[in-house]
C-alpha cells in the first residue's frame, strides 16, 4: 500500500515543493495584482482615475460653466490650479510659515511656546524627521482643520436635507456637517479629530461652517509646520460655489488659546468640479507598508537600521 | 564614580540609539540633491505602495557585478496624477532609470524618470499641469 502511493506522493511533494520554492525566488509585483492584471500591457502616461478610466473634464473645451445652483455643493471637487496646489507643505497657503513678519500668526506666549515645542518636518522651522514629533509620523489622524490646509486632494462633498459629509482622499477620512439647524453643542460630550460641525446657508451659495470640540493639545497640529490648535479652537468655513464648476473655500481660525485674535489661513482656495463619475484614489497611512518601505527603502538610503532605531 | 559613569555613559549610548536619523521620506537630507545618475537595469520588483512607491532594480557592471538598487517615486495619488500605474513595470524589464542618489554611497536614490523597454518615458511632472509640484 505505501508502495501503491509512496512514488506519487514523492513527485507530488516534490513538485509542490519546487511550485513554493520558485514562488520565493521569483521577483514578485507587490500589492496583491492578479495575473491578469499583471499581463496586461501598461496603457501609457495617460491620466486615469482610481478605477483606471481615462479622466474626462466636467467641462468640454471651450464650454462655459453654469450658474451655481442654490444651496448645493455637493460633487467631487479637486484643486483648481493642479494637484500640487492642494498640497500646503509649508502652511496654509495664504499663511505659510516661510519666516516673513506677514505671515505670521497673531500668537499668544502659550501659542508660540507650543509652536516652538512642535518639530516640524516642513516650514521656516523644518527639522529632520529623526527629531520630528509630528504626530501623523505615526500615522496618527491629521485631524481638523488641518484636513483643510495639507493634502487637499479630490474632496467628495454629499448633502442630503440634514447634513453635508464631506470625504478626504488623503487618508481616506471623512466628517459630517450637520445642516439641520442645530446649534453647536453647549458642552462637547467627547473632543474629536474632526470636531463638530454645523452648517448654515449665509445666502444661496455659501455654506458656512462652525466647527468646535478638536482634540487639541498635542493629539492635533493646525498645519503641517507645526502651529498650535487648542481644544478651545473655533473654525469658520466659507464654501462659496462661485458658478456650476468653481467653489472657493475660506478658513478662519479663531483660537483664543494659541492666538490673539482670529486670522484667515486660506482665503478663496479654488476648486474645480470633477466629473461626476470620476473614482477617487485610495491614499492612506499603512503602517505595515511604512514598515516594509523602511525595509526595503528607507533603511538602505540612510544607512541605518529602523528597527534598532526606534 | 565608576557607577555613576555608567549609567551616563549608558544614557547617552541610549540617547544615540533613539536619535539615530530614521530615512526621512518626506524631506531632503538624505539625497546629494541636484546630482543625477542614469542607470540601465532589469527590474525585479515594483512596490505599488504607501508611504511611497518604490522600484527595485538590479544593475550589472562590465566585471560582471550585480548592484541591487532601490529608487523612490512619491505616493500613489500622486504617481497616477503623473501617468504612473500598478503595472508600469514588470520583473526583467530592461529600464533606464535616472536617480538623484542618497549621499552614502548606497545603491539608492529617487527616481527622476525611467525609460520603459519600449521608449516611453515616465517622467515626474503632473499630467494636467505639466509641473513636478
Amino acid at each position: 500500500m505505501a508502495d501503491r502511493f509512496g512514488a506519487p506522493m514523492i513527485v507530488l511533494a516534490a513538485v509542490a515543493f519546487s511550485l513554493v520554492a520558485g514562488a520565493q525566488n521569483a521577483p514578485r509585483i507587490n500589492s496583491g495584482a492578479t495575473t491578469e492584471q499583471q499581463a496586461t500591457p501598461h496603457p501609457g502616461p495617460v491620466l486615469l482615475d482610481g478605477w483606471g478610466r481615462p479622466v474626462t473634464d466636467a467641462l468640454k473645451p471651450g464650454e462655459k460653466p453654469g450658474p451655481a445652483p442654490r444651496h448645493e455643493i455637493s460633487g467631487i471637487w479637486e484643486p483648481a490650479r493642479g494637484p500640487g496646489d492642494g498640497i500646503q507643505a509649508n502652511g496654509p497657503r495664504d499663511m505659510p510659515y516661510d519666516g516673513k513678519p506677514e505671515h505670521d500668526p497673531p500668537y499668544t506666549p502659550l501659542g508660540l511656546e507650543t509652536l516652538k515645542s512642535h518639530k516640524a518636518l516642513f516650514g521656516y522651522a523644518a527639522v529632520l524627521e529623526s527629531l520630528s514629533n509630528d504626530p501623523r509620523n505615526r500615522c496618527d489622524p491629521l485631524g481638523f482643520p488641518r484636513a483643510d490646509f495639507y493634502q487637499i486632494r479630490h474632496t467628495q462633498i454629499m448633502q442630503d436635507d440634514r447634513k453635508v459629509v464631506i470625504l478626504y482622499e488623503f487618508e481616506k477620512r471623512w466628517r459630517v456637517i450637520w445642516a439641520d439647524g442645530r446649534e453647536l453643542p453647549k458642552e462637547i460630550p467627547s473632543p474629536r479629530y474632526y470636531g463638530y460641525s454645523v452648517g448654515k446657508w449665509a445666502d444661496d451659495t455659501t455654506l458656512v461652517v462652525d466647527t468646535i470640540g478638536t482634540v487639541g493639545n498635542e493629539k492635533i497640529w493646525l498645519d503641517e509646520t507645526g502651529r498650535p490648535a487648542s481644544d478651545a479652537m473655533h473654525v469658520e468655513e466659507r464654501f462659496h460655489r462661485v458658478d456650476h464648476d468653481r467653489l472657493e473655500l475660506t478658513v478662519t481660525i479663531d483660537d483664543p488659546k494659541m492666538y490673539t485674535k482670529p486670522w484667515v489661513a486660506v482665503n478663496k482656495f479654488p476648486m474645480r468640479l470633477q466629473s461626476p463619475d470620476y473614482d477617487v484614489v485610495e491614499m492612506m497611512c499603512i503602517p505595515s507598508e511604512e514598515e516594509q518601505y523602511y525595509k526595503d527603502y528607507g533603511d538602505q538610503a540612510s544607512g541605518i537600521d529602523s528597527k534598532q532605531s526606534k | 564614580m565608576r557607577g555613576k559613569f555608567s549609567v551616563v555613559f549608558a544614557l547617552a549610548v541610549g540617547a544615540l540609539i533613539v536619535s539615530i536619523p530614521l530615512f526621512a521620506h518626506h524631506g531632503n537630507a538624505a539625497f546629494d540633491v541636484g546630482k543625477k545618475v542614469t542607470l540601465k537595469g532589469t527590474v525585479t520588483e515594483w512596490v505599488w505602495a504607501n508611504p511611497h512607491c518604490w522600484l527595485k532594480f538590479d544593475v550589472k557592471d562590465d566585471k560582471g557585478n550585480v548592484a541591487h538598487w532601490v529608487a523612490e517615486t512619491n505616493n500613489l495619488a500622486d504617481m497616477i496624477e503623473r501617468g504612473w500605474s500598478m503595472r508600469s513595470f514588470k520583473p526583467g524589464d530592461e529600464v533606464t532609470v535616472t536617480v538623484e542618489p542618497v549621499k552614502n554611497g548606497n545603491p539608492a536614490g529617487r527616481v527622476l524618470q525611467v525609460v520603459l523597454p519600449n521608449g516611453q518615458t515616465l517622467g515626474m511632472a503632473y499630467l494636467r499641469t505639466g509641473q513636478e509640484h
